[in-house]
């Protein structure tokens, strides 16, 4: 399943890399891909257990740029 | 959503306004700021050290410098704090942490041991100066980014649906096919439909890039994202939002930024390595020259100072920014890119594929010849009588090229396949092809012509005939010529026959020509094409989205023309002109070479500035305040650059 999300206070360009790097890395999920510019994410995940990896995902940005929230 | 609905419905562009964090960095710079110069003054004009001298005196200044410094530098210490902890070791905090409270150490070192006390401002206002930069870059970041979004702010907000008597504002999704919405002056229409009641004028700018206005009368059909303009209509709706023109163009776009070109592919990987190796290095300037010389301060200094360059952002910010800009601009041009992967391709785009129905031509028939030239207006007029109850594409285009009203009174009789004949009394008009002249006994030119001929004969007599051709459209000679002089290859495919295919050719310039191709050749032929050409340079085909979609999809970059309206050749396709021109193409190729050249400038500048900095302090030649240029000057640079390729379009239009 394919979803996009809006991203806050996402300001720094390498970070939303950085990000989108360890999103990718999580189990479940097939692509992302964040855009600093739109400030959006774009993220494909497996159907069933999308609501778990969402959370495993919000957890991941967290980490990486605590300023970032994600829209759901 | 629910708050907005009564300010929506205009297109113009806000002023950018800073956000609350925005000012909240703003009000403590400048407090900063004035602090810092105050303190400056004061130590470089009394000597701050001297207020109390002795053994201690450097801890009142330093005591003061601190204060600022923690001011202007909590949420950074804190962030690298943080983010150590998160195991986020190397980043921009970290960094700017390492190298100013370094410098601070540096500073009490000379303190304490009694050497001229320095260094104390200078951490600070690397600090100041790196936070100022960062102010800079939010702000340009955010401004670009919000004028370009404004460009393709084509949302409608609420549509003003007649339940009963009364208009109800809803949400536009809530609107049923069917219903009827009314849509006043200055509104966006929310929804696909038709006219049912009023005329007015409707901005289409923000979806096809056409400045003049097109104006509406019952029964036209309007579609989503234009702007009302003149007076009060009301609509009937014919698609639910979600499949509405508006919505789609909204997916599209906001879906552009997910297909990443190669050189932000580059980037986002170059600078994973590119941190790590720097601070790596500038470990290895402090320990070894330090170790060998035993001047420790000094290589630390250079190594801070090192470290100050070693953040990545200005590569990884303007690349996607220019990107984003470029198409950006297209999309003003009535141009939407569906990524940023196509206009890097498009750059390189050498070989044009043109379809030739639809594209190259109208797609529509009209008179293009009347021989013999002196008789045309005689001929036309006795066609025209012929015609004028036919419904044939053919028909129209006779009684469209006459303009004048027809004579009436006259008995039309159809002959299947032949023409029409027209009779009043004795009076009798022939119209149609050889094989009606021939039952009527005519004879008849054979016209070596490359569209359908239309014989005429009147009373027995033979007047000559009309040729009518698929037109050319009127721009695509010149868009041919553009390509062609940029040294463009342009390849014509149709399915038509190989003498109306040369006839086109010669017409629009293209420099070759394919005839007589079923769809199912037209993907092998593409194919081939595909296979002549350079690894390097990319195919363009260029369609109307209408029964090639598959030759679409097989090319490089699939242009679809007139997409709006059309879903399969925005599915389809990786580019759509939103109108019906031509001319998009060279436009489209001007944008995506300007965006290419800012891209590349953009890594070689902040590559070049980066290096030279970075080899200048490891020989101690600049300070840490040139370090500071190198990241956050560099970054700002980079993004007034990268806002250029956004206005690449109007130098043309």
């Amino acid at each position: 399943m394919k979803k996009v999300y809006r991203l806050e206070d996402l300001d720094c360009a390498n970070c939303a890399a950085k990000m989108e790097r360890h999103v990718a890395k999580l189990d479940g999920v097939n692509s992302v891909s964040i855009s600093f510019m739109t400030q959006r994410m774009a993220i494909d995940a497996d159907e069933s257990r999308f609501d778990e990896i969402m959370d495993e995902v919000v957890k991941v940005c967290k980490r990486v740029e605590p300023d970032c929230r994600i829209i759901r | 959503m629910q708050d907005n609905k009564i300010t929506a419905g205009y297109t113009a562009v806000e002023g950018y306004s800073l956000s609350r964090r925005e000012r909240k960095n703003l009000i403590r710079i400048v407090v900063a700021l004035a602090a810092f110069a105050a303190i400056f003054i004061a130590d470089k004009a009394v000597g701050l050290a001297d207020v109390f001298g002795g053994r201690y005196g450097w801890l009142f200044p330093f005591a003061l410098y601190l204060a600022v410094y923690l001011l202007i530098g909590y949420d950074v210490l804190w962030r690298a704090v943080r983010n150590i902890a998160h195991g986020q070791v190397f980043d921009e905090n970290f960094l700017m942490c390492i190298a100013t409270l370094g410098a601070f150490a540096l500073a009490i070192y000379r303190g304490a041991a009694g050497m001229e006390i320095e260094g104390f401002d200078e951490a600070c206002a690397v600090l100041l100066f790196y936070q100022v930069g960062e102010w800079f870059q939010s702000y340009a970041t955010g401004k670009s980014r919000k004028s370009i979004s404004a460009l393709m702010d084509i949302r409608p907000d609420y549509a003003n649906v007649l339940r009963g008597e009364e208009a109800e504002t809803v949400d536009p999704s809530e609107v049923a096919v069917g219903e009827i919405i009314l849509v006043n002056p200055g509104e966006k229409i929310p929804l696909d439909g038709v006219v049912t009641e009023g005329a007015s004028s409707l901005d289409t700018k923000a979806l096809t890039g056409e400045s003049l206005p097109r104006d509406v009368a019952e029964g036209a059909e309007v579609i989503s994202g234009s702007v009302n303009l003149t007076s009060q209509i009301k609509i009937r709706v014919e698609k639910e939002f979600y499949d509405s023109t508006v919505s789609k163009i909204l997916d599209l776009v906001e879906n552009a930024s997910e297909q990443k070109s190669r050189a932000e592919n580059f980037i986002t990987r170059f600078a994973k390595y590119y941190t790590p190796a720097v601070v790596v290095t500038a470990l290895l300037l402090a320990v070894i020259p330090g170790a060998v010389t035993g001047d420790w301060s000094t290589w630390i200094y250079r190594a801070l100072s090192f470290l100050v360059v070693s953040c990545p952002c200005a590569l990884v910010i303007s690349v996607p920014l220019s990107f984003f800009a470029g198409i950006g601009a297209a999309s003003k041009c009535g141009i939407l890119v569906k990524g940023s992967n196509y206009l890097e391709k498009f750059d390189k785009a050498k070989t044009f594929v043109f379809d030739k129905t639809g594209t190259l031509t109208k797609g529509n028939f009209a008179v293009a010849a009347a021989v013999p030239e002196e008789n045309g207006d005689e001929i036309l007029r006795l066609a025209a009588i012929a015609e004028r109850d036919s419904d044939h594409p053919i028909a129209r285009s006779i009684a469209e090229k006459y303009g004048k009203k027809t004579e009436g009174g006259y008995t039309l009789t159809n002959v299947a396949g032949e023409g029409v004949v027209a009779e009043k009394g004795s009076d009798t008009i022939l119209c149609g092809n050889e094989k009606l002249m021939e039952r009527y006994g005519i004879a008849c030119a054979d016209p070596d012509a490359t569209g359908t001929v239309v014989h005429v004969a009147h009373c027995g007599a033979y007047k000559g005939y009309l040729v009518i051709e698929d037109e050319v459209k009127p721009e695509a000679a010149g868009v041919i010529a553009e390509l062609n002089a940029m040294g463009c290859r342009t390849v014509m495919l149709t399915g038509d026959n190989e003498r109306v295919a040369a006839a086109v050719a010669k017409k629009t310039g293209v420099t070759e020509h394919r005839s007589s191709l079923l769809p199912q050749n037209k993907v092998g032929e593409v194919e081939r094409l595909l296979s002549e050409k350079k690894r390097s340079e990319a195919l363009c085909f260029v369609g109307d989205g209408i029964n090639d979609a598959p030759v679409l999809m097989r090319s490089d970059i699939g242009i679809a023309m007139g997409g709006v309206g059309s879903d399969a050749a925005i599915e389809a396709s990786d580019v759509v002109l939103m109108q019906d021109d031509l001319r998009g193409i060279p436009t489209a190729k001007r944008i995506a070479r300007k965006t290419m050249a800012i891209v590349l400038q953009n890594i070689v500048f902040a590559l070049a500035v980066k290096a030279v900095i970075l080899v200048l302090s490891a020989f101690g030649i600049t300070n840490m305040w040139a370090a500071v240029f190198g990241d956050v000057g560099v970054a700002v640079l980079a993004i007034l650059n990268a806002m250029r390729a956004g206005r690449a379009a109007k130098s043309d239009r």
